[in-house]
């Protein structure tokens, strides 16, 4: 039984974004008006200030704690720092648009604080009580979050899809805890895992197999992906940015440490499930894609396509695999941070636009802009010597170190079609004629666009930082 | 008869199984769809409270109370969701929510 204040030591920045957010909600109510004034900053340092707890931590210190609830490891680490750089960056990007849209509600920097206090909490889970808690706290914030704007259909339209989708698949992810708790007596991932040993018997299959479809659902890949398209469009294009960011990281982690602590001794059952799923999801990504003119829904099938890839390296079981999934995510972050700073920045005399072809031109009307747009897609398409190659390189290695010849070739060759669509929009906006010029962007638009860009571009100058932090976090989880 | 844990096992999966195909089949209205997931989420806690009386454990039921109170919320937002939703498009029919496609 460790001290209270041992286990809030170890649940700091959680402590700090939950404290802070009702600190917020006080504030948002006593103010008495409805516009964001400076709730979206105050959002911005209680999150900075959860990132810094975790950066400065004390390296290598690890524990369980809060009855076998709770772990804080490197692993856990990793992952919520990306969670938070996204919900940062999106908060960044967001207020310009919502003061444009006359939507600038207070309740935003709200629910993302909230929403990402559920995401640490679902990658720190370290029982199915706990990984409930935490999706469901995650979840809730965000079904608001995409219908947010109220008064536009669109938008209520894709709030109500991915409230019913999303509660169904909580409601399938805990028919499968029920029974895994049910089968093994266990609630905690440790326990589950000594419980079942080497043979898990029908029951506690069952059970792997609804959860994983639960979790299946939040990272949004084949065959629990139909929410995802319509959700990326309907929703307002900051609350993309975040639906395509941070979740992803905490529904990858969560997923990822479901399989390595509770399930190692079934390592044959979750391997199939996990391949299949990596294959249908890189397929369609790569398919589904190239006909669509709307690009907020092409970002939506590309993210199900990176969600594939990284799929691969969880594939391997392995911790060559696990450090592939932390690098793929990483990487994936700032890739698509990076995109939606660039839809952001589509607007014609004060109205977003988000059609393919109202980049035609880009080249002739804003070079800088062009230019970035372009490093962006070819990094997303994974060619050398740009990150996205990187991250698909290791996903791929640990694969075929794992003998999965055959997923690694059907990987490589997913990602030549995906390729196709993220090069036509650089061939639409070098060589087509060109549409009306965009207004010029926020300095913070440019800067995430630009920052995001360069750093795909320079990454392989200096590797070290990212790779050394993907490793000591890939060997705490084993 | 001695009803033993199997037969509460099969009522959840029954309910389990209704309140997926009420999802999935109904074309009408999406108060159903709501009702569904709260028939999804009951049979939930009905195996968790069979499993914690037949393994002598409380944690399940700590579990299913876990679950009763989140499932407030989640029907909370979702009816808040449906108002709004219903206030831009005066319908709240299954088949009507198909603004985006492809």
């Amino acid at each position: 039984m460790e001290t209270l204040q041992l286990a809030l030591v170890h649940a700091l920045p959680e402590v700090i974004l939950a404290i802070g957010v009702i600190a917020m909600v006080l504030v948002g109510a006593f103010r008495g008006k409805p516009d964001d004034g400076p709730m979206s900053e105050i959002a911005v340092v209680l999150l900075g200030a959860a990132l810094v707890a975790i950066v400065l931590k004390t390296p290598g210190v690890s524990g369980v704690v809060f009855d076998n609830a709770f772990v804080d490891d490197r692993f856990g680490d990793f992952m919520k720092a990306l969670a938070l750089i996204g919900s940062i960056v999106t908060l960044l990007m967001a207020g310009d648009f919502f003061r444009g849209e006359g939507i600038n509600k207070f309740e935003f920097p709200i629910l993302v604080v909230l929403a990402t206090l559920g995401m640490m909490m679902l990658i720190s889970a370290n029982g199915l009580i706990a990984l409930y808690l935490g999706l469901e706290l995650m979840s809730l914030a965000l079904y608001v979050t995409a219908a947010l704007s109220r008064d536009d259909a669109r938008a209520s339209e894709a709030g109500l899809k991915y409230f019913v989708l999303g509660a169904l698949s909580s409601g399938m992810l805990l028919y499968g805890a029920s029974l895994l708790y049910g089968f093994s007596g266990n609630v905690s991932f440790a326990g589950i895992a000594a419980a079942i040993g080497d043979h898990p018997n029908v029951g506690v299959i069952f059970g792997l197999v609804f959860l994983f479809t639960g979790l299946a659902f939040k990272m949004s890949v084949v065959p629990f992906h139909m929410w995802t398209p319509d959700v990326y469009e309907g929703a307002p294009t900051p609350v993309t940015a975040f639906f395509a960011s941070a979740p992803k990281m905490a529904a990858v982690a969560i997923a990822t440490r479901v399989i390595y602590t509770a399930f190692p001794g079934a390592t044959h059952q979750w391997q199939q499930i996990v391949i299949f799923m990596s294959i249908a999801s890189m397929a369609l990504g790569a398919f589904a894609a190239i006909k669509q003119d709307n690009i907020k829904r092409l970002m939506a099938y590309s993210s199900i396509g990176h969600m594939g890839f990284a799929l691969v390296g969880l594939a391997a079981g392995t911790e060559e695999g696990v450090k592939g999934v932390l690098f793929y995510m990483a990487i994936y972050l700032v890739m698509t941070l990076g995109a939606f700073a660039a839809i952001l920045s589509m607007r014609v005399n004060g109205k977003p636009v988000e059609k393919i072809s109202d980049l035609s031109g880009l080249d002739n009307t804003n070079r800088p802009m062009a230019l970035f747009i372009a490093l962006l897609m070819v990094s997303l398409s994974g060619v050398p010597p740009l990150a996205g190659f990187f991250a698909k390189w290791y996903v791929f290695l640990a694969a075929v170190q794992a003998n999965l010849f055959t997923l690694a070739v059907i990987g490589v060759l997913c990602s030549a079609v995906a390729a196709f669509y993220y090069w036509r929009i650089i061939k639409v906006m070098y060589f087509d004629d060109a549409a009306p010029a965009f207004d010029k962007p926020s300095l913070t638009l440019r800067a995430v666009l630009a920052v995001s860009a360069v750093s795909m571009l320079l990454y392989w100058v200096y590797p070290a930082p990212l790779v050394q932090a993907a490793d000591s976090a890939a060997k705490s989880l084993f | 008869m001695v009803i033993g844990l199997e037969h509460y096992l099969i009522v959840a999966a029954i309910v389990f199984t209704l309140g997926v195909a009420g999802i999935i089949l109904n074309r009408k209205n999406v108060i159903i769809i709501l009702m569904s997931i709260e028939l999804i989420l009951l049979s939930v806690n009905i195996n968790l409270v069979a499993f914690s009386a037949k393994l002598h454990d409380l944690t399940g039921q700590v579990f299913a109370l876990f679950i009763l109170t989140v499932a407030a919320a989640e029907a909370a937002i979702g009816l808040a969701i449906l108002v709004t939703y219903f206030r831009n498009r005066r319908s709240i029919a299954v088949e009507d929510i198909n603004m985006m496609k492809g």
